[in-house]
């Protein structure tokens, strides 16, 4: 919402200058976004007539003007405006002005000849953004006048960002209540007079809609003058409002719906055909809008139909075939009301927005149009003649909104806000804010303004109060109510911990989109069951992510394209996957690539590998404590290379991947390092339990250390396992400390160093115990594991 | 002098220029031995006459404990010198960095999200969680958002082709909490929320944080309390503070805070950080608490713009490029 101070200050003038009022407007809800002052620096700009227009002797593009400023000779003046012509009357900065855009006004010579001022446009005036050609004054405006005085400036266009619940300030008569209570002054209301009926031509209005519009004002007006010009003041007011001019009797519906709030719309009588009709649309009827497009329609649209076609959308934009054009002789004015529900979101769906829809999704005071109606009449005769019929109101009295009384309890005020308000600021607030309020013994019934679609319940009336008796005055104060707990268990571990263990373990935490390109989720056969937005913002990020990993890869390689050879990131975060039904799972990512450990003198120049990644992974599930199990057995996944990855089962759990990407994913993304990667889920990393302490052995450990030669193809997992059982409960650790294959052993065959920790609860082991478990474990591995004793 | 006095004498001498640990163990043995000089002396003794064999005793006893300590003082000089010499040799050069020194680091988001909780954790602010794919239900109706109304269309929304959608805000999870458990709450509600609009100054993706408090005594002015002691505990700082009139249809009366900040042409303006208000009657009722006996506020922020004033990071865009060379000075 858009207006001129002037304007407003025309309703209602509190005695503080233009900040105080847009600090308060602010500091009441009604958001000041921007305030252009007009008509600063136009000292020396004057009305000017171009009394002569000759071609310049070296330029195309350039005018000689002869310009009368009222006395002496003309000045001759050179210009570059396209609607430069003789006759014109339009600003003249004269020597020595200084404009707003800094520019100062000296003689010139402009190719070759004498210049003695400037003529300007709106937006060299900073009075408006147009800058197509010379600002255009009436022919009435009188020469040689300062142009301040006469457009009655200096002004300010003051923008307010309205929330979608207050509606009745996209009028300036409703804007003026809030102002009047804020400054406790009173407010002057526009004149609307009711304008005598001088013919009978009138129109007859059928309301087939009910409550989505149960009131039609409608009046014709017949011979006027529609292509009349509106007058400087008016159109003067609606370009501070950020609308532009067009013709006296559209203006005057903009006019009229910016002061008091109401939409209003001419139609041209001549196209009309029969009764006007408000109903829903046919299924697939179409109507041609103002905005020249044919658009169809759906049962749920209101439409304005003369006898035979839709004539307009209610509501939301009149119709093509008959709007008012200069030849235009005689209109029909509508002012209704439409329920918001009737309108909401209608305009979206065809991919419109207009001044009308804006306030009538919004919802307008329904006892507007009459007021409106006579206002917009008493314009229209003024600046383009005519005869007025009388006023047809069509009303489905049942169908209007009615106002209800709501209770206000100064108990509840208080323990709402927190602190006590008089009755009398209670009263004076309400008062002002055109409500009315009788005193009842709890407090008050209050009965809001037939424009205040936002006053409804107790809290609301409530708001109104803080909100002009304002905010600021509430104190501070800490909550004191009753305190109960609701904390996670102490068995669950905090993700952040987990953070904390991979930053420290060299890994970067980054953050992707939670939505990637279909094509990328595809080249890492990880499509199946992803969810796919309706309305993406572009096709890269169009589907739900099915995994962490391939946006993460996608980070590591943005990071290797710019010099970093070494990256490690995790992330944490939700994936999403349908089959029967829609999951979100979080989950717990890492990459990495380049070296093990970061270049220095003294560190080991290998790659990172699966082994790497495989206790960055153990060492976050052994972060729940407890002592849980974990497990890997060789994955198969289309982008792990089938030969380093691993399915990680914790407590028996699918809980976790792990391995090397593809060769073949790596080529297709373009990267030229191998990437090590492990996903798992978080609430099975998380899921620990609280620790419960068992008494330690007080007797000593041994260690007895084998070698043993096994098949490449008999795994670890299958070694110690048969270790484990065979030597039993003497075995509290099995460490692998060596491994071997080459030269000296057998092809296909590797050698194994594995460390037995033994130890008993109740006694000392002896020498004989020991020698016994090893033989044992050497036992079982011969027969179950094709071991070999290493000599 | 006596013969044995010269002996020792000598011996002293020796003993004090013995040049290694080995020539003084040499010493010791000849000296102290058991073929050494004290013991072939000691044995000497039985053939003195009783009345000489006290006194030569007790000077043969005392040359011994003469040459003990001069052979323990040389020890403890020599050890001492062998010990320095590897002392010496061992020397390293403490200025090369150390091994390995491999740290990785939090996202400034999340630090900003695990600072603002750990804020909030302080006043009895318990952790909620809500799904990011969310129902129409949670993410507006419940919240007071009719189908259509225009306060809608302030959340572009993501949708999905089955009429679920993004969550525009982290809003829904105070529904949820109300929903599974009874007041008094306390409830804190961090995670990503979804926008369909990016330029310089909005993501597609983003964070916020909600907070709830519902309880039988909460007002406005322990909304306004709770807020400011937030934000000057966030940035260890005062600031002037407005709460200006605003519109959620999920709260009434509504606020939105703003604080005086510092802007890099040296000026100051108005900057908004925050949204709250009283819930909603209506909100409360659809969740099954009385709205008469309990009162409550909520709150949310964008975390990026926390994050953003705070460390000073001036593109929004940055938070979601990981690019290392960023995320490195956070720690």
């Amino acid at each position: 919402m858009k207006f001129p101070e002037s304007w407003l200050r025309e309703f209602v003038d509190p005695p503080v200058d233009r900040d105080e009022l847009c600090r308060r407007l602010t500091m009441a809800g009604l958001e000041v976004e921007v305030v252009d002052a007009l008509g600063a620096g136009l000292d020396g700009v004057v009305v000017g007539e171009i009394v002569d227009c000759a071609s310049h002797p070296n330029a195309d593009k350039l005018r000689v003007c002869q310009v009368s400023i009222g006395k002496d000779a003309p000045l001759q003046i050179v210009c570059g405006a396209p609607n430069a012509r003789a006759g014109l009357k339009a600003p003249l900065a004269t020597i020595g002005a200084q404009l707003p855009n800094g520019i100062e006004i000296k003689k010139a010579a402009l190719r070759g000849v004498e210049s003695n001022g400037m003529l300007c446009s709106a937006q060299e005036l900073a009075l408006d953004a147009d800058a197509s050609g010379l600002l255009e004054l009436p022919a009435d405006a009188p020469v040689g006048k300062r142009l301040a005085e006469y457009l009655a400036l200096p002004d300010a266009r003051i923008e307010l960002k309205l929330t979608p619940n207050r509606p009745d300030c996209l009028g300036l008569r409703g804007l003026a209540h809030d102002v009047a209570a804020l400054f406790d002054v009173a407010v002057n209301e526009a004149s609307a007079t009711p304008v005598a009926a001088v013919s009978a031509a009138s129109r007859e209005v059928h309301l087939d809609a009910g409550a989505e519009c149960p009131r039609y004002v409608g009046r014709v007006i017949e011979g006027v003058q529609a292509a009349a010009k509106s007058p400087l003041w008016l159109a003067e007011r609606l370009r501070r409002s950020g609308i532009r001019p067009i013709s006296a009797i559209v203006d005057v519906t903009q006019y009229v719906m910016l002061e008091l709030g109401q939409p209003m719309h001419a139609y041209d009588m001549a196209a009309l055909d029969g009764a006007i009709q408000v109903r829903r649309a046919r299924a697939d009827e179409t109507v041609k809008l103002l905005d020249g497009n044919e658009h169809t329609l759906a049962p749920d649209f209101l439409v304005i139909a003369d006898g035979k076609n839709a004539v307009g959308l209610a509501g939301i934009m009149g119709g093509f075939d008959s709007r008012v054009v200069d030849a235009t002789r005689d209109i029909f004015l509508e002012a209704a009301h439409f329920a918001p529900a009737a309108i909401m979101g209608r305009a979206r769906k065809l991919g419109l927005h207009t001044d009308a829809s804006h306030r009538f999704e919004r919802g307008v005071d329904s006892e507007l149009p009459r007021l409106a109606m006579e206002r917009a009449t008493r314009l229209i005769l003024d600046i383009c003649g005519g005869k007025p019929g009388p006023v047809v109101e069509t009303t489905l009295a049942d169908a209007l909104p009615k106002a209800v009384p709501l209770k206000l309890r100064r108990a509840r005020l208080a323990r709402v806000l927190g602190i006590d308000i008089a009755d009398a600021e209670v009263e004076r607030i309400l008062g002002k804010l055109d409500m009315r309020v009788e005193k009842t013994a709890e407090g008050w019934r209050v009965t809001p303004p037939s424009r205040r679609f936002d006053i409804a319940i107790e809290e609301d009336l409530i708001e109104e109060i803080a909100r002009i008796h304002g905010y600021d005055r509430v104190p501070r104060h800490a909550p004191g109510g009753e305190l109960h707990l609701h904390l996670p268990s102490e068995a669950e571990l905090s993700p952040a911990r987990l953070r904390a263990q991979l930053a420290a373990r060299g890994y970067r935490e980054a953050i992707c989109m939670s939505f990637v390109a279909r094509d990328l989720l595809e080249r890492w056969s990880l499509d199946g069951g992803s969810v796919a937005l309706a309305n993406p913002l572009s096709t890269d990020l169009a589907v739900m992510r099915t995994s962490l990993l391939p946006g993460l890869v996608e980070a590591l390689k943005y990071n290797r394209n710019r010099q970093q050879e070494r990256v490690r990131l995790f992330e944490t975060g939700l994936v999403f996957r349908t089959d029967s039904e829609l999951k979100q799972i979080p989950r717990l990512a890492a990459v990495a690539c380049g070296r093990a450990a970061p270049e220095g003198w003294a560190t080991a120049k290998r790659d990172v590998d699966f082994f790497d990644l495989k206790a960055d992974l153990e060492t976050l599930v052994a972060l729940a404590g407890g002592d849980r199990k974990s497990m890997f057995e060789s994955a198969s996944e289309p982008w792990l290379h089938p030969g380093r990855s691993a399915w990680a089962l914790i407590d028996g759990k699918l809980a976790a991947i792990v391995g090397m990407l593809h060769p073949r994913l790596l080529k297709t993304l373009d990267l030229d390092c191998d990437v090590y990667v492990f996903e798992a889920d978080l609430a099975v990393l998380t899921a620990g339990k609280v620790p419960r302490s068992k008494p330690i052995s007080v007797f000593p450990m041994l260690r007895r250390d084998i070698a043993v030669v096994v098949p490449e193809a008999i795994d670890y997992a299958a070694i110690e396992s048969c270790v484990r059982e065979a030597v039993g409960q003497h075995l509290t650790e099995v460490i692998v400390f060596d491994r071997y294959s080459g030269q000296n052993l057998g092809s296909g065959t590797k050698s194994l160093a594995i460390g037995l920790i033994l130890q008993d609860d109740s006694r000392t082991l002896t020498v004989e115990d020991a020698d016994r478990c090893v033989a044992q474990a050497v036992a079982v591995l011969e027969s179950q594991c094709q071991a070999k004793l290493r000599g | 002098m006596s013969e044995l006095s010269q002996q020792v004498d000598k011996a002293v001498h020796e003993i004090a220029a013995a040049a290694s640990l080995e020539s003084l163990e040499a010493l010791r043995v000849a000296l102290l031995g058991k073929s050494g000089l004290i013991t072939e002396q000691l044995k000497t003794l039985g053939k003195l006459p009783p009345d000489e064999r006290k006194a030569q005793g007790a000077l043969v006893n005392r040359a011994k404990e003469l040459l003990q300590d001069a052979i323990a003082q040389r020890k403890s000089v020599l050890e001492n010198a062998v010990f320095d010499a590897r002392l010496t040799a061992e020397r390293i050069d403490i200025t090369l960095p150390g091994r390995d020194a491999d740290l990785g680091g939090i996202h400034p988001v999340t630090r900003t999200l695990e600072r603002i909780i750990d804020i909030f954790s302080r006043l009895g602010y318990a952790q909620a969680d809500g799904p990011e794919i969310e129902d129409d239900y949670h993410n507006f109706e419940a919240l007071n958002f009719p189908a259509h109304h225009p306060a809608r269309a302030m959340h572009d929304t993501f949708y999905f082709p089955d009429g679920k959608l993004l969550r525009t805000h982290t809003s829904p999870v105070q529904i949820r909490a109300m929903r599974n458990a009874r007041p008094p709450l306390r409830i804190i509600a961090p995670g990503k929320v979804y926008r369909s609009d990016s330029d310089q100054t909005h993501s597609p993706m983003f964070h916020q944080v909600e907070g709830l408090l519902i309880d039988e005594t909460s007002s406005f002015a322990d909304l306004k309390g709770t807020l400011a002691e937030f934000v000057r505990a966030f940035f260890e700082r005062d600031f002037e503070m407005r709460f200006r009139p605003s519109y959620f249809p999920f709260t009434e009366p509504s606020a939105e805070v703003d604080i005086r900040w510092d802007s890099a042409d040296g000026g100051e303006r108005w900057l908004e950080v925050l949204g709250a208000g009283l819930v909603h009657p209506a909100v409360l009722c659809g969740c099954g608490i009385d709205a008469e006996k309990y009162t409550g506020f909520a709150f949310g922020l964008g975390v990026e713009r926390f994050a953003m004033l705070r460390y000073g990071v001036t593109d929004l865009r940055a938070f979601f490029e990981n690019d290392v060379r960023f995320l490195r000075q956070f720690g």
